[in-house]
């Protein structure tokens, strides 16, 4: 579908639903495609094509709220489809606090180019994704005899999504992506088979680092071997950037304006206080040029903005969408995070590494979860253990275990290598005096 | 009898009245000999067998050595409440067609959400692609597959508006509010999902199934001072409106405010390496994380699971019995045909100790040269088939509960989980405990909360000493993700004794 094929049909959509018995509706309708090749043992192992086409509509009916999404696109389905829903809806309890955004809030149009697509998506030759894939496998194929199995993939893939509220909103976006990603095990000690993913990312196929997935995935997966579990004990931690987000999530999930609303947030009535350490101050920031979250609107049609999250440790918002706003009586500013950039301290990762006498350095997470309403965590970890500065030896099979509030206000120092393939930037970060598990 | 084909695409289960449901006679437009069965998922498809061939025919025209078709319909229905009152509803619809071509362990993949004939076709050009040859398929002919029937149900939820679901979501909130003071919030829901299948391959294998499940949870949020705690309840079934009952709901709503209670008290064990005692039922995600994905053959193929050279060898004490089950009624994890239009089973992973067979996809089991063993599985149209689990379990052991406990002089015991992960070639896997119990010279003593648990798959196996004869299954809302696919399972567990695994705690 075009954008303009998916206009028409987005309004004719609303239209109907307005006909029909709604009083508000917002349609959403996407075209997502992608493809993937998977290679391994130097032939093709999957192939994989797909387009995807839905329609999403919320419903305000009579103060009563539903929403619907279908794939069965075509006009005759799609009326019977919303007409059906609109009766159900009926029979919902009233809910005051549903409506769609104040248009005052909507993205008026006229905002900069984000970066977010490649123009060319449609032109790279498909012999060349294959060649792409098979170059990461070779790179690594038969140079160890401790290989097991290598398998390289290349991806790529295309999201279009048009919007229309019926109070007065249309917005469009478009994002690509293109990928390459090594999976290699390699034998271990005993039966062990450890294996490493490393992957590259890009918006534009230009900028997709084509070499280094093999070698990387290689070098991580025997780094691995002969991994063991040591002593519990409460020592430094330093958390790789690749993998921060897992113990930053659950601060992030705690602003969130349905965890404030219903009571499953550690951060509850917290605005202005301070929470964290000092040295954490964060900015969302959704303009940055080919920033992977960056967006000029949100999922509601809200004009985005540059905001602070926390400064020097002090919570400066939650995330808050209109629905939320409404039953918290707070001002909606998006419910959902875009870029979350950091303000970095001047160590890179091995002077973080250097400056810890005896931590272990957190690779890799295995399982685990945290308690929304108490921030309470447990997670398995992998990783190394660091002595006098130096990294010693792979550990494994650990747990880490405390509480949000506590390892937050712990932040030893915030690092330099801010990863910019993620909306989330994450740099590593260094944590004292954590709880680890192990023999 | 005039049937509108087209209202079963459409139908979403929300509207009042009900909806149309599969029509039991339909006039044959082809004379291929096919049962009425099969001939009305044809028509919910809108589809004829000759358009089945000329799609498998494109298929294999670049020289795949077979293929399939997964036609799917699913109608999803769900239901919330939050702040007292159901006020919001999700539906979706989903149909299309996935198509598969294999040449040797090579898959090619492109589905379809619209199955006119060149829609189809052009996917299978697609999928055919894998293969890069000449085509030396010749047309088999039909064989009609008759699907299992593990899950019999009354009442399609199809046949079911919001209207009468609403009363039961809204009484389980009432049921909670009513149990305990400290309840502050509640947070409940059902999810209905009605999914028709229908499979052909380029065997002539024609078969379908109909696939009905329902979900039914509740969140309890209790404050105490300023302690805040929540925990919930949960059942999946594949059954029909005939489940949900008064007592139900009663069940959840006492578990969800028995659970979040005692939490008020929980506190954390010592960090470290100490024994741990699964109780019954939910314990069986030790099973599916340590044991089940490594015994994926689809690992073990391309040798990288930690059990790859395991098979026909002693992984476990000898009156240890794991199975990995597709067959039991009503069950979440339960499926008349797998997604390769296979018949499940009842398979043996450990038998006596010893590790007896993978769980095989059609891939898998043609490089192993066994019989598929109906654990080929995909989410959805939109993806191709992988080894999965289904329902995975442990038999009873000789031991009673009271050995058990009194086995143990400092340990843990937990029965209540959220979620687990592992690491199919280290080996390595994890379980969070929601809540539990420290055990002191065989007793329960302490609560404990939100820790996790880390353990090595072939040494947690060979570590479990002691199994009682207490064995139960755990009906909750488990899904297992693999491959960025999510499957429903079920898991279950008699009490047993891990002699040792790391848990998470404080060093203090």
């Amino acid at each position: 579908m075009t954008k303009e094929e998916k206009y028409t049909l987005a309004k004719w959509a609303m239209n109907h639903a307005l006909e029909n018995g709604a009083q508000e509706v917002s349609v959403n309708i996407s075209n997502n495609q992608s493809s993937s090749i998977e290679v391994r043992e130097e032939k093709i192992d999957k192939l994989e094509q797909a387009l995807q086409s839905n329609l999403s509509i919320r419903l305000f009916v009579d103060k009563k709220y539903s929403s619907h999404s279908t794939s069965r696109l075509n006009k005759e389905d799609l009326a019977r489809f919303i007409e059906e829903a609109i009766e159900g809806t009926k029979y919902l309890s009233e809910d005051e606090f549903r409506t769609l955004p104040d248009p005052e809030l909507y993205y008026k149009g006229d905002g900069p180019d984000l970066g977010s697509l490649d123009k060319n998506f449609g032109n790279v030759d498909p012999e060349e994704k294959i060649q792409a894939a098979f170059a990461a496998e070779k790179e690594i194929l038969g140079s160890n005899e401790r290989i097991i199995s290598v398998s390289s993939s290349y991806y790529d893939g295309l999201n279009e999504r048009v919007m229309v509220n019926s109070n007065g909103f249309e917005g469009d976006t478009a994002n690509s992506y293109f990928g390459l990603y090594t999976n290699v095990s390699v034998k271990g000690d005993g039966d062990a088979r450890p294996e490493f993913g490393w992957g590259e990312t890009a918006i534009k196929y230009n900028e997709l680092k084509k070499t280094g997935t093999g070698t990387t995935a290689l070098k991580r997966a025997l780094d691995k071997i002969g991994a063991k579990k040591i002593e519990s004990g409460t020592m430094p931690m330093i958390v790789e950037n690749r993998v921060v987000s897992r113990i930053f999530s659950p601060l992030m999930n705690a602003l969130d304006g349905s965890a404030i609303q219903q009571k499953n947030s550690f951060l509850i009535d917290k605005l202005g206080e301070k929470v964290a350490s000092e040295k954490l101050t964060l900015t969302d920031d959704p303009f940055i040029i080919g920033g992977r979250g960056s967006r000029l609107f949100d999922g509601e049609g809200i004009a985005t903005k540059k905001r602070s999250v926390f400064e020097k440790g002090v919570l400066k918002r939650y995330y808050i969408d209109t629905y939320y706003g409404k039953k918290l009586e707070m001002e909606p500013n998006s419910g959902a995070t875009t870029n979350l950039v950091f303000e970095t301290g001047d160590k890179d990762l091995d002077a973080l590494i250097t400056s810890v006498k005896k931590g272990i350095f957190v690779t890799g997470f295995n399982g685990g979860n945290s308690n929304g309403s108490t921030g309470d965590f447990s997670y398995g970890i992998e990783g190394f253990l660091v002595e006098n500065g130096e990294i010693v030896k792979p550990v494994t099979e650990m747990n880490i275990t405390g509480n949000m509030k506590t390892l937050w206000a712990n932040v030893g120092e915030i690092g330099n290598d801010v990863r910019e393939d993620s909306s989330w930037r994450t740099p590593s970060i260094l944590f004292n005096d954590v709880d680890f598990s192990g023999l | 009898m005039k049937v509108d084909r087209r209202d079963f695409i459409k139908t979403s289960g929300m509207f009042a009245a009900g909806s149309m449901v599969l029509p039991p006679f339909v006039q044959s437009c082809q004379n291929v000999q096919i049962s009425a069965d099969v001939k009305s998922y044809l028509d919910h498809f809108e589809v004829t067998t000759e358009m089945l061939q000329k799609v498998i025919a494109t298929a294999m025209s670049k020289g795949g050595d077979y293929a399939d078709l997964f036609f799917e319909h699913k109608i999803t229905n769900s239901l919330a409440l939050e702040d007292g009152k159901v006020n919001r509803a999700y539906s979706n619809i989903d149909f299309g067609v996935g198509i598969r071509v294999l040449k040797g362990d090579q898959t090619g993949f492109a589905y379809s959400e619209n199955i006119a004939l060149d829609d189809m076709l052009n996917a299978a050009k697609m999928a055919a692609n894998i293969a890069n040859s000449s085509s030396n398929f010749n047309a088999a002919d039909y064989n009609e597959k008759l699907p299992a029937n593990y899950y019999k149900i009354s009442k399609k939820w199809e046949d079911v508006s919001v209207k009468d679901k609403v009363p039961f979501v809204q009484k389980v909130n009432d049921k909670i509010f009513g149990l305990d003071e400290k309840v502050i919030k509640v947070n409940a829901g059902m999810s209905d999902e009605s999914s028709y299948v229908m499979f052909y391959n380029s065997e002539g294998r024609l078969t379908h199934d109909y696939r009905p499940m329902i979900s039914f949870y509740a969140v309890c949020v209790m404050q105490d001072g300023e302690q805040i705690e929540n925990a919930y309840s949960a059942r999946s079934v594949r059954r029909g409106f005939e489940w949900l009952t008064d007592d139900l709901v009663d069940e959840l709503a006492n578990e969800a405010v028995e659970k979040t209670n005692l939490l008020f008290k929980a506190g954390k064990p010592k960090a470290g390496e100490m024994p741990v005692v699964l109780g019954a039922g939910g314990s069986g995600i030790l099973l599916h994380e340590a044991i089940g994905h490594t015994f994926e053959a689809d690992f073990n193929r391309k040798g990288t699971s930690i059990f790859s050279d395991k098979l026909n060898k002693k992984v476990a004490e000898n009156f240890i019995n794991i199975i990995d089950d597709g067959t039991l009624p009503n069950d979440r994890g339960a499926i008349n045909i797998d997604d390769e239009g296979n018949d499940v089973q009842k398979t043996y992973l450990v038998k006596d100790g010893i590790l007896n067979s993978y769980l095989h996809d059609r891939i898998s089991a043609k490089y192993y040269g066994v019989e598929p063993t109906g654990n080929g599985r995909r989410e959805s149209f939109r993806h191709m088939p992988l080894p999965r689990m289904r329902s995975t379990y442990m038999e009873n052991g000789p031991h009673t509960t009271e050995e058990i406990f009194a086995a143990v002089d400092y340990g843990v015991y937990v029965d209540n989980f959220s979620n687990g992960e592992v690491k199919i070639g280290a080996g390595d896997f994890t379980f969070f405990v929601k809540s539990g119990y420290i055990i002191e010279n065989g007793k329960l003593t302490t609560p404990i909360k939100d820790i996790n648990i880390v353990g090595n798959g072939p040494q947690a196996l060979a570590d479990i000493s002691m199994a009682a004869n207490d064995y139960k299954n755990d009906s909750g809302t488990w899904t297992c993700g693999k491959d960025g696919q999510s499957v429903p399972v079920t898991l279950g567990l008699p009490t047993v004794l891990v002699k040792k695994m790391t848990v998470g705690g404080t060093n203090a």
